[in-house]
């Protein structure tokens, strides 16, 4: 018998909700398989935010979390398997088989502890990760193999021809068109999560959290702290929270100003690449002038802040936000009218709705293709709530929708840090930091803290022991879903176009690899 | 003055890539590299030594002296001022067009040698677009020769101002537009290749050249060069008649070539490049115009009578 999702025994719980471990209920893997297929068949305000495993006194304990749209919730389903015999015994029926947006969990899943996964559509390693349970080589990689005169194969990388990050890309091509690519990755496996439970010290997991994706450092670091302080109990006055929101606005309009100056590195159109280039820079400068790191390294801390947002401050923040307006308008107003850019960008790399609702693609990816994903509208903090703000959505889902969300968000925070502004009440004295000796977190509790990075919906979720230690921290970069976009977009795509839609995706290397 | 065709070329090879890639950078707000810094690069990889891989053969070790020697050889087809260069004979056009298509084939098959898949493609399109220009270069000489009556490169320019009709002189307009985009198509700058590229994939030339190293990059560096002021100097050869002084036609030669290097510049700057797929569209337009400009001469010529 199916249950119906709006019956379902799962529990529930809010954005930044810390809850008892023994909270959740448990289920068997038979009615936990029904109960989330159920669920996730019934529509577009369901997707996946996370799905992972951990070593829990005698059992392997799982958790899914689902996210709830509509009404700004989040549904967690447990189920556990015993440790008494061997982990590689196990055989459990694949949720993706039916729910796409699965796969790259139970992946992880099976890399990480063993378990196999019965009809699955394509189970191999996520990351060659160094601490797995799966021994496969990176040379044995699986890839998807042909067996044609007619078809060749093209290989990019580990080592990048750009020197960004390392990434494998292998394409399958007939003449100039690509079939079929697929991307392997897990190259700067660093152990981050393992990391976590290793330093114990809070300010060494936030600068950890800090560096997971360097260009979304104000992002994982402001999900990690939130998390942290809720799950310790620890109220942060309107203030600051103000502040952490206008560095994440920030960040966005950074990387916003950084994707459409190097979207123009693509097209070899000089001139706006070295606007929005110039632009970026002062964007950056202002972090620096903040809090003394250009990508806001510093500037999120647990409980309070070092670097107080003072009125001069604020004054060139204003400022600031005056000049990249109507500047970068002024070169979109050229660049987005000027044929030789459209004819670049335009029905390339499409992708469609339908294909990002069932890969669960969040953020950015999403958005362009009209599918609604975004942290801020579904499950806003305090601050985001008391916001005027409607996620941009486009619906072509091709590499100009990309370009042209850039250049709309860029917009779209600046009025937002400008509403940020105007609610901030200047008061200048701030708390300073928590560090260790003040912050105990719960015994035996489990905290979600999803936020919308500039990329989409980040996720860390944190579970703690008896003494209230990290027994689990299981961080999720939104790059996670949405490599498989990327990979969707080149097919029937001539492979030159490849690198323009990377740069349209912008996804985190290293934010994937963890 | 066959030794002054050669030595205005080499100037001019010696101060283009400077000039283009500083009206670029001034264009784009930014300082910019000094005139002589693609010399010194050229310099400096004379210095170096050479690297071979061994998959490669005998072919990728030759290529880079053939190619050079190629084109060196065609330049010293060019005429200057109204005389005719060091090698000129009946329809040396001909020749000249397929000595530089030799070099080209020569470095495709130097690319194919490396066995990278990278080159192959790069190769592959090379050869496509090489094919697809060959008919608007050609199709412009054959205009001028039906013009002027006459077949060599230095007989064809001496005449071309002094056709019967002042149409003749829109002629050399249209053909003086032609050569500048087949310039660019052939030195692979924009719309069609993008020099400044670091991603192999979306390559065309300068994938080619990905394997070769040190002495040998020089060598296919400075043929590069010197095709760009070849280029340039058949531009240049329409404005320099033989009744000028000969210094006023050095000065205008040098303005020719300032003004062939800072239009490729401003040409960069304020556009993107095709789509790959457009390219052969876009190249088969230039064709189509020279047709035009054909048809225009056969017309006139009387060779084509219109009823």
């Amino acid at each position: 018998m199916i249950t119906s999702p709006k019956t379902s025994r799962a529990t529930t719980v809010k954005n930044y909700q810390t809850i008892l471990l023994e909270d959740v209920l448990v289920m068997s893997y038979q009615s936990f398989y029904e109960e989330v297929t159920a669920m996730m068949r019934d529509g577009e305000s369901y997707h996946i935010v996370n799905y992972f495993a951990f070593q829990h006194r005698l059992v392997l304990k799982f958790i899914c979390i689902i996210a709830i749209d509509s009404n700004q919730t989040l549904r967690v389903f447990s189920h556990e398997l015993s440790l008494k015999q061997p982990l590689s015994s196990y055989s459990l029926p694949s949720i993706s088989a039916e729910i796409y947006q699965f796969h790259i969990f139970e992946r992880e899943i099976w890399e990480n502890h063993g378990i196999y996964f019965e009809n699955h559509p394509w189970l191999k390693p996520v990351r060659f990760a160094f601490d797995r349970a799966n021994t496969m080589k990176v040379n044995d990689y699986p890839f998807y193999k042909i067996d044609s005169e007619e078809l060749h194969e093209v290989g990019v990388g580990p080592i990048h021809a750009g020197v960004i990050e390392p990434g494998h890309f292998r394409f399958i091509c007939n003449g100039e068109m690509v079939l079929h690519l697929e991307i392997q990755l897990g190259w700067q496996h660093r152990g981050v999560e393992k990391l976590y439970l290793e330093k114990t010290k809070l300010l060494q997991r936030t600068v950890l959290s800090e560096s997971i994706a360097g260009d979304t450092a104000v992002g994982h670091a402001c999900t990690f702290v939130m998390g942290i302080e809720s799950n310790a109990g620890i109220k942060v006055d309107t203030e600051l929270a103000i502040e952490r929101t206008i560095g994440l606005e920030l960040e966005r309009v950074a990387m916003a100003l950084f994707d459409l100056s190097n979207l123009n590195v693509g097209t070899a159109y000089q001139l706006a690449s070295s606007v929005y280039g110039a632009l970026r820079t002062p964007v950056i400068n202002y972090f620096q002038a903040w809090c003394g790191n250009r990508f806001g390294k510093g500037l999120i801390r647990v409980g309070g802040t070092h670097y107080p947002l003072t009125a001069e401050l604020q004054q060139r923040l204003k400022k600031l936000l005056y000049e990249v307006e109507w500047r970068s308008e002024e070169m979109s107003e050229k660049a987005f009218n000027l044929p030789s850019e459209q004819s670049r960008f335009e029905e390339i790399g499409k992708v469609t709705y339908r294909q990002m609702y069932l890969i669960g693609a969040v953020g950015q990816a999403a958005k362009a293709a009209g599918l609604k994903r975004d942290v801020r509208w579904s499950h806003p903090d305090i601050t985001y709530q008391s916001l005027d703000f409607k996620p941009v959505t486009l619906s072509t889902g091709d590499v100009w929708a990309r370009f042209l969300l850039r250049r709309l968000e860029l917009l779209q925070s600046i009025g937002l840090i400008r509403q940020l502004l105007s609610i901030h009440s200047n008061i200048s004295t701030r708390p300073k930091p928590r560090y260790d000796d003040t912050v105990n977190l719960t015994p035996n509790s489990l905290t979600i803290s999803i936020n919308e990075g500039w990329r989409g919906e980040i996720c860390h979720t944190m579970v703690t022991g008896d003494e209230g230690e990290l027994i689990r921290y299981k961080v999720k970069d939104p790059s996670l879903h949405n490599w498989l976009a990327l990979a969707l977009s080149l097919r029937d795509l001539e492979i030159s176009d490849f690198p323009i839609n990377n740069k349209s995706y912008n996804l985190s290397y290293c934010g994937f690899d963890l | 003055m066959a030794a002054l065709s050669i030595l205005m070329i080499l100037i001019s090879a010696a101060v283009i890539p400077g000039i283009i890639s500083i009206t670029k950078a001034k264009l784009s707000g930014r300082k910019g590299i000094t005139l002589f810094q693609p010399l010194k690069d050229i310099v400096r990889l004379f210095r170096k030594g050479n690297v071979y891989s061994t998959t490669t053969s005998l072919i990728f070790q030759i290529t880079p002296v053939i190619h050079f020697a190629g084109i060196f050889c065609a330049l010293l087809f060019l005429p200057f001022s109204g005389e005719a260069g060091l090698l000129s004979f009946s329809g040396d056009f001909l020749f000249f067009a397929y000595l530089l298509a030799f070099t080209k084939f020569m470095l495709i098959i130097n690319a194919m040698d490396t066995g990278s898949g990278f080159e192959g493609m790069g190769a592959n399109r090379e050869a496509l677009y090489s094919m697809l220009v060959e008919p608007a270069f050609f199709t412009i000489m054959a205009s001028l020769v039906l013009l002027t009556g006459f077949t060599s490169f230095q007989e064809v320019y001496n005449n071309v101002h002094f056709g019967d009709s002042s149409l003749s002189y829109l002629f050399a307009a249209v053909s003086i537009y032609l050569l500048v985009q087949i310039a660019m198509v052939e030195n692979s700058r924009l719309p069609v290749d993008d020099p400044r590229t670091h991603l192999e994939l979306t390559m065309i030339h300068e994938v080619m050249v990905l394997d070769n190293s040190g002495f040998d990059l020089g060598l296919i560096m400075t043929g590069n060069a010197f095709k760009f002021a070849i280029y340039g100097n058949l531009i240049a050869n329409f404005l320099l008649p033989q009744s000028f002084p000969l210094v006023a036609n050095i000065a205008i030669y040098l303005v020719v070539q300032l003004l062939f290097a800072v239009t490729v510049g401003l040409l960069e700057s304020f556009r993107a490049r095709n789509k790959i797929a457009n390219n052969p569209q876009f190249i088969i337009t230039l064709s189509s115009i020279a047709l035009v400009l054909f048809f225009s001469v056969l017309i006139i010529t009387h060779k084509l009578i219109l009823d």
